[in-house]
Protein backbone atom coordinates (compact mmCIF):
# COMPACT_ATOMS: atom_id res chain seq x y z
CA UNK A 1 0.00 0.00 0.00
CA UNK A 2 2.77 2.32 0.55
CA UNK A 3 3.39 4.93 -2.40
CA UNK A 4 7.27 5.18 -4.04
CA UNK A 5 8.79 8.16 -2.41
CA UNK A 6 8.68 11.48 -4.50
CA UNK A 7 12.27 11.06 -4.98
CA UNK A 8 13.17 13.38 -7.89
CA UNK A 9 9.87 14.43 -8.23
CA UNK A 10 9.30 15.78 -5.15
CA UNK A 11 10.03 19.98 -5.93
CA UNK A 12 6.61 19.38 -8.60
CA UNK A 13 5.13 17.25 -6.69
CA UNK A 14 5.15 19.90 -3.79
CA UNK A 15 4.61 22.67 -6.87
CA UNK A 16 1.72 21.17 -8.06
CA UNK A 17 0.38 20.64 -4.14
CA UNK A 18 0.53 24.20 -3.55
CA UNK A 19 -0.94 25.26 -6.38
CA UNK A 20 -3.87 22.66 -5.77
CA UNK A 21 -4.23 23.77 -2.17
CA UNK A 22 -4.64 28.18 -3.73
CA UNK A 23 -6.64 27.00 -6.57
CA UNK A 24 -9.12 25.44 -3.88
CA UNK A 25 -8.99 28.68 -1.51
CA UNK A 26 -9.71 30.53 -4.70
CA UNK A 27 -12.97 28.60 -5.62
CA UNK A 28 -14.55 27.42 -2.54
CA UNK A 29 -15.38 30.65 -1.25
CA UNK A 30 -17.75 31.55 -4.26
CA UNK A 31 -18.39 27.88 -4.62
CA UNK A 32 -19.90 27.28 -0.94
CA UNK A 33 -21.95 30.97 -1.45
CA UNK A 34 -23.60 29.27 -4.48
CA UNK A 35 -25.40 27.21 -1.97
CA UNK A 36 -25.94 30.09 0.68
CA UNK A 37 -29.29 31.80 0.15
CA UNK A 38 -28.82 35.33 0.01
CA UNK A 39 -31.61 36.17 2.77
CA UNK A 40 -31.03 40.09 3.48
CA UNK A 41 -29.40 38.78 6.66
CA UNK A 42 -26.35 37.04 5.01
CA UNK A 43 -26.39 40.19 2.54
CA UNK A 44 -25.60 42.11 5.54
CA UNK A 45 -22.91 40.06 6.51
CA UNK A 46 -21.40 39.85 2.75
CA UNK A 47 -21.69 43.62 2.89
CA UNK A 48 -19.82 44.04 6.11
CA UNK A 49 -17.22 41.56 4.99
CA UNK A 50 -14.84 43.75 2.44
CA UNK A 51 -13.85 46.36 5.23
CA UNK A 52 -13.87 43.42 7.80
CA UNK A 53 -11.48 41.52 5.57
CA UNK A 54 -9.63 44.45 5.02
CA UNK A 55 -9.46 45.84 9.05
CA UNK A 56 -8.26 41.95 10.03
CA UNK A 57 -5.51 41.50 7.88
CA UNK A 58 -3.81 45.22 8.45
CA UNK A 59 -4.31 45.86 12.26
CA UNK A 60 -2.02 42.29 12.95
CA UNK A 61 0.37 43.47 10.30
CA UNK A 62 0.70 47.06 11.98
CA UNK A 63 1.19 45.16 15.20
CA UNK A 64 3.94 42.79 14.12
CA UNK A 65 5.31 45.29 11.50
CA UNK A 66 5.43 48.29 14.03
CA UNK A 67 4.97 51.97 14.26
CA UNK A 68 6.82 52.67 11.35
CA UNK A 69 4.50 50.35 9.29
CA UNK A 70 1.46 51.40 11.44
CA UNK A 71 1.82 55.35 10.94
CA UNK A 72 2.93 54.51 7.12
CA UNK A 73 -0.75 52.79 6.72
CA UNK A 74 -2.60 55.82 8.50
CA UNK A 75 -0.41 58.26 6.36
CA UNK A 76 -2.11 56.47 3.17
CA UNK A 77 -5.70 56.53 4.52
CA UNK A 78 -5.24 59.81 5.38
CA UNK A 79 -4.12 60.46 1.89
CA UNK A 80 -6.76 58.24 0.27
CA UNK A 81 -9.88 60.34 2.42
CA UNK A 82 -8.11 63.53 0.80
CA UNK A 83 -7.48 63.00 -2.84
CA UNK A 84 -9.03 59.11 -3.42
CA UNK A 85 -5.87 58.39 -5.60
CA UNK A 86 -4.64 54.97 -5.26
CA UNK A 87 -0.96 55.88 -6.26
CA UNK A 88 -0.75 58.66 -3.88
CA UNK A 89 -2.27 56.85 -1.16
CA UNK A 90 0.74 54.03 -2.14
CA UNK A 91 3.68 56.71 -2.54
CA UNK A 92 2.76 58.75 0.58
CA UNK A 93 2.34 55.39 2.69
CA UNK A 94 5.76 54.63 1.17
CA UNK A 95 7.56 57.60 1.73
CA UNK A 96 6.60 57.66 5.67
CA UNK A 97 7.89 53.64 5.84
CA UNK A 98 11.16 54.02 3.93
CA UNK A 99 12.15 58.12 5.79
CA UNK A 100 10.99 56.06 9.62
CA UNK A 101 13.00 53.08 8.73
CA UNK A 102 16.35 55.02 7.09
CA UNK A 103 16.01 57.50 10.67
CA UNK A 104 16.19 53.81 12.57
CA UNK A 105 12.30 53.41 13.70
CA UNK B 1 -30.73 29.92 -3.14
CA UNK B 2 -28.55 30.27 -6.68
CA UNK B 3 -32.51 30.05 -8.07
CA UNK B 4 -33.01 33.92 -7.41
CA UNK B 5 -29.86 34.87 -9.21
CA UNK B 6 -30.84 33.19 -12.38
CA UNK B 7 -33.16 35.32 -12.51
CA UNK B 8 -31.08 38.17 -12.92
CA UNK B 9 -31.17 39.29 -16.57
CA UNK B 10 -28.75 37.56 -18.27
CA UNK B 11 -27.41 40.85 -19.68
CA UNK B 12 -25.97 41.19 -16.62
CA UNK B 13 -23.34 38.96 -17.60
CA UNK B 14 -20.72 41.16 -18.59
CA UNK B 15 -17.32 40.27 -19.77
CA UNK B 16 -16.07 42.87 -22.63
CA UNK B 17 -12.42 44.09 -23.76
CA UNK B 18 -13.28 47.70 -22.96
CA UNK B 19 -13.63 46.02 -19.34
CA UNK B 20 -10.37 43.70 -19.79
CA UNK B 21 -8.81 47.81 -20.45
CA UNK B 22 -9.79 48.68 -18.09
CA UNK B 23 -9.04 45.94 -15.42
CA UNK B 24 -5.43 46.95 -16.84
CA UNK B 25 -5.35 50.43 -16.21
CA UNK B 26 -6.13 50.03 -12.58
CA UNK B 27 -3.96 46.94 -11.53
CA UNK B 28 -1.11 49.56 -13.31
CA UNK B 29 -0.72 51.29 -9.92
CA UNK B 30 0.15 48.26 -7.94
CA UNK B 31 2.93 46.51 -10.91
CA UNK B 32 5.72 48.88 -8.87
CA UNK B 33 5.05 46.76 -5.80
CA UNK B 34 4.04 43.72 -8.14
CA UNK B 35 7.55 43.81 -9.31
CA UNK B 36 9.79 44.09 -6.53
CA UNK B 37 7.58 40.92 -4.81
CA UNK B 38 8.15 38.57 -7.56
CA UNK B 39 11.55 39.74 -7.86
CA UNK B 40 12.51 39.09 -3.73
CA UNK B 41 10.87 35.68 -4.44
CA UNK B 42 12.82 34.78 -7.45
CA UNK B 43 16.28 35.73 -4.90
CA UNK B 44 14.81 33.35 -2.33
CA UNK B 45 13.97 31.34 -4.52
CA UNK B 46 17.66 30.99 -5.90
CA UNK B 47 19.05 31.28 -2.28
CA UNK B 48 17.33 28.35 -1.28
CA UNK B 49 18.33 26.04 -4.36
CA UNK B 50 15.43 25.70 -6.68
CA UNK B 51 15.93 25.91 -9.80
CA UNK B 52 15.14 28.76 -12.43
CA UNK B 53 12.25 26.92 -13.61
CA UNK B 54 10.96 25.24 -10.28
CA UNK B 55 11.28 28.63 -9.39
CA UNK B 56 9.18 30.16 -12.44
CA UNK B 57 6.69 27.36 -12.40
CA UNK B 58 5.47 28.08 -9.12
CA UNK B 59 5.18 31.76 -10.02
CA UNK B 60 3.52 30.62 -12.35
CA UNK B 61 0.81 27.77 -10.81
CA UNK B 62 0.36 29.16 -7.48
CA UNK B 63 0.77 32.62 -8.15
CA UNK B 64 0.18 33.96 -4.18
CA UNK B 65 3.18 35.92 -3.39
CA UNK B 66 3.31 35.30 0.12
CA UNK B 67 2.22 31.90 0.16
CA UNK B 68 5.42 31.52 -1.95
CA UNK B 69 7.59 33.52 0.23
CA UNK B 70 6.09 31.13 3.29
CA UNK B 71 7.04 27.88 1.01
CA UNK B 72 10.77 29.08 0.69
CA UNK B 73 11.00 29.20 4.27
CA UNK B 74 10.17 25.34 4.57
CA UNK B 75 11.96 24.43 1.39
CA UNK B 76 13.93 21.50 1.86
CA UNK B 77 16.32 19.31 -0.60
CA UNK B 78 14.44 16.08 -0.27
CA UNK B 79 10.72 15.99 -0.22
CA UNK B 80 8.48 13.24 1.25
CA UNK B 81 4.71 12.53 1.16
CA UNK B 82 4.46 14.13 4.62
CA UNK B 83 6.33 16.95 3.57
CA UNK B 84 4.44 18.00 0.41
CA UNK B 85 1.09 17.49 2.83
CA UNK B 86 2.15 19.63 5.01
CA UNK B 87 3.20 22.34 2.56
CA UNK B 88 0.00 22.24 0.83
CA UNK B 89 -1.52 22.35 4.34
CA UNK B 90 0.13 25.89 5.34
CA UNK B 91 -0.41 26.95 1.64
CA UNK B 92 -4.30 26.92 2.24
CA UNK B 93 -4.09 28.22 5.79
CA UNK B 94 -1.84 31.14 4.83
CA UNK B 95 -4.15 31.85 1.10
CA UNK B 96 -7.28 30.97 3.51
CA UNK B 97 -8.24 35.14 3.03
CA UNK B 98 -8.96 34.01 -0.94
CA UNK B 99 -11.88 32.06 0.37
CA UNK B 100 -13.74 35.01 1.97
CA UNK B 101 -12.84 37.46 -0.78
CA UNK B 102 -14.33 34.85 -3.07
CA UNK B 103 -17.70 34.87 -1.03
CA UNK B 104 -17.73 38.53 -1.04
CA UNK B 105 -17.77 38.57 -4.75
CA UNK B 106 -19.94 35.84 -5.76
CA UNK B 107 -23.07 37.67 -5.53
CA UNK B 108 -21.44 39.21 -9.08
CA UNK B 109 -19.74 35.85 -10.32
CA UNK B 110 -22.79 33.97 -9.57
CA UNK B 111 -24.48 35.57 -13.36
CA UNK B 112 -21.18 34.16 -15.67
CA UNK B 113 -21.43 30.70 -15.76
CA UNK B 114 -19.38 27.90 -13.85
CA UNK B 115 -16.31 27.16 -16.36
CA UNK B 116 -15.81 31.25 -16.99
CA UNK B 117 -15.74 31.57 -12.91
CA UNK B 118 -13.49 28.42 -12.59
CA UNK B 119 -10.81 29.61 -15.45
CA UNK B 120 -10.72 33.71 -14.32
CA UNK B 121 -10.88 32.32 -10.64
CA UNK B 122 -7.38 30.86 -11.01
CA UNK B 123 -6.27 34.47 -11.81
CA UNK B 124 -8.08 35.86 -8.32
CA UNK B 125 -5.70 37.72 -5.86
CA UNK B 126 -5.62 40.10 -3.02
CA UNK B 127 -4.89 42.88 -5.81
CA UNK B 128 -7.64 41.55 -8.20
CA UNK B 129 -9.90 41.28 -5.25
CA UNK B 130 -8.93 45.12 -3.76
CA UNK B 131 -9.72 45.96 -7.76
CA UNK B 132 -12.49 44.14 -8.12
CA UNK B 133 -14.40 44.95 -4.62
CA UNK B 134 -14.16 48.74 -5.63
CA UNK B 135 -15.30 48.27 -8.98
CA UNK B 136 -18.46 46.41 -7.72
CA UNK B 137 -18.75 48.78 -5.03
CA UNK B 138 -19.07 51.81 -7.40
CA UNK B 139 -21.99 49.69 -9.42
CA UNK B 140 -19.62 47.94 -12.50
CA UNK B 141 -20.49 44.74 -13.11
CA UNK B 142 -18.20 43.79 -16.45
CA UNK B 143 -16.44 40.66 -15.23
CA UNK B 144 -13.46 42.26 -17.59
CA UNK B 145 -11.88 44.01 -15.59
CA UNK B 146 -10.83 41.23 -13.32
CA UNK B 147 -9.71 38.80 -15.81
CA UNK B 148 -7.53 41.85 -17.51
CA UNK B 149 -6.25 42.61 -14.41
CA UNK B 150 -5.90 39.31 -13.07
CA UNK B 151 -4.14 38.20 -16.80
CA UNK B 152 -1.68 41.31 -16.75
CA UNK B 153 -0.68 41.12 -13.36
CA UNK B 154 0.21 36.97 -13.81
CA UNK B 155 2.44 38.07 -16.90
CA UNK B 156 4.28 40.11 -14.63
CA UNK B 157 4.48 38.22 -11.52
CA UNK B 158 5.97 35.61 -13.71
CA UNK B 159 8.36 37.10 -15.64
CA UNK B 160 9.79 39.52 -12.92
CA UNK B 161 10.55 35.82 -11.27
CA UNK B 162 13.44 35.78 -13.73
CA UNK B 163 15.14 38.68 -12.94
CA UNK B 164 15.16 38.01 -9.13
CA UNK B 165 16.72 34.82 -9.26
CA UNK B 166 19.41 35.42 -11.82
CA UNK B 167 20.92 38.82 -9.68
CA UNK B 168 19.81 37.06 -6.35
CA UNK B 169 21.82 38.50 -3.77
CA UNK B 170 22.41 41.58 -5.99
CA UNK B 171 18.98 42.82 -5.34
CA UNK B 172 18.65 45.38 -2.10
CA UNK B 173 16.82 44.29 0.84
CA UNK B 174 12.88 45.43 -0.47
CA UNK B 175 12.14 45.83 3.49
CA UNK B 176 14.43 49.04 3.40
CA UNK B 177 12.03 51.34 0.56
CA UNK B 178 8.42 50.04 2.47
CA UNK B 179 8.04 47.07 -0.42
CA UNK B 180 6.87 44.89 2.38
CA UNK B 181 4.27 47.28 2.81
CA UNK B 182 2.60 47.77 -0.80
CA UNK B 183 -0.15 45.05 -0.15
CA UNK B 184 -0.80 46.44 3.20
CA UNK B 185 -1.30 49.71 2.18
CA UNK B 186 -3.59 48.90 -0.49
CA UNK B 187 -5.47 47.47 1.75
CA UNK B 188 -5.39 49.95 4.38
CA UNK B 189 -6.59 52.42 1.63
CA UNK B 190 -9.61 50.50 0.79
CA UNK B 191 -10.97 51.50 4.03
CA UNK B 192 -11.98 54.65 2.73
CA UNK B 193 -14.05 53.50 -0.57
CA UNK B 194 -15.76 51.05 2.02
CA UNK B 195 -16.68 53.72 4.32
CA UNK B 196 -20.61 53.96 4.85
CA UNK B 197 -20.67 55.85 7.80
CA UNK B 198 -19.97 55.01 11.46
CA UNK B 199 -22.35 52.25 12.02
CA UNK B 200 -21.26 50.48 8.72
CA UNK B 201 -17.81 50.33 11.07
CA UNK B 202 -18.82 48.65 13.75
CA UNK B 203 -18.50 45.01 12.19
CA UNK B 204 -15.11 46.50 11.15
CA UNK B 205 -14.16 47.08 14.67
CA UNK B 206 -15.29 43.86 15.72
CA UNK B 207 -13.30 41.85 13.46
CA UNK B 208 -10.24 43.91 14.45
CA UNK B 209 -10.24 43.32 17.63
CA UNK B 210 -10.93 39.40 17.17
CA UNK B 211 -8.21 39.28 14.82
CA UNK B 212 -5.50 41.10 17.06
CA UNK B 213 -6.21 38.55 19.40
CA UNK B 214 -6.58 35.52 17.27
CA UNK B 215 -2.74 36.45 16.19
CA UNK B 216 -1.72 37.02 19.50
CA UNK B 217 -3.08 33.57 20.33
CA UNK B 218 -2.46 31.44 17.13
CA UNK B 219 1.14 31.05 14.67
CA UNK B 220 0.64 32.06 10.94
CA UNK B 221 -2.23 33.78 9.21
CA UNK B 222 -5.69 32.59 10.94
CA UNK B 223 -6.30 35.85 12.22
CA UNK B 224 -7.60 37.21 8.65
CA UNK B 225 -10.12 34.87 8.39
CA UNK B 226 -11.12 34.46 12.13
CA UNK B 227 -11.40 37.97 12.16
CA UNK B 228 -12.90 38.79 8.97
CA UNK B 229 -16.11 35.81 9.80
CA UNK B 230 -16.55 37.86 13.25
CA UNK B 231 -16.76 40.83 11.34
CA UNK B 232 -19.47 39.24 8.44
CA UNK B 233 -21.19 37.31 11.27
CA UNK B 234 -21.78 41.26 13.41
CA UNK B 235 -22.62 42.57 10.26
CA UNK B 236 -25.54 40.24 10.08
CA UNK B 237 -26.84 40.62 13.20
CA UNK B 238 -25.90 44.11 14.37
CA UNK B 239 -26.58 46.04 10.79
CA UNK B 240 -30.71 44.94 11.34
CA UNK B 241 -32.71 47.91 9.73
CA UNK B 242 -34.08 49.32 13.14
Amino acid sequence: MTLPEPGSWGPYLAIVAMALATYLCRISGVVLMGFVPLTPRVRRGLAALPGSIVVATVLPLIERLGLAAGLALLAAIASMAIRRSELLALLVGMAVVSLMRAAGF
Amino acid sequence: MPSDLKSEPQAAAQLTLAGMRLGIRRVAVLMPGIVVFSVAFGAAASAKGLSLFEAVLMSALVYAGVSQLVAMELWRPEWSWGAIAGLAVVTATVNARMVLQGASLQPWFARHPRLVNAAHLFFFTDANWLIGTRYHGEGGRDLGVLVGAGLVLWLVWVAATVPGYLLGALVADPRQYGIDLVMPIFFAAMIVPLWRGKRGALPWIIAGIVALVTARLVDGYAFIIVGALSGAVAGAFLNDPA
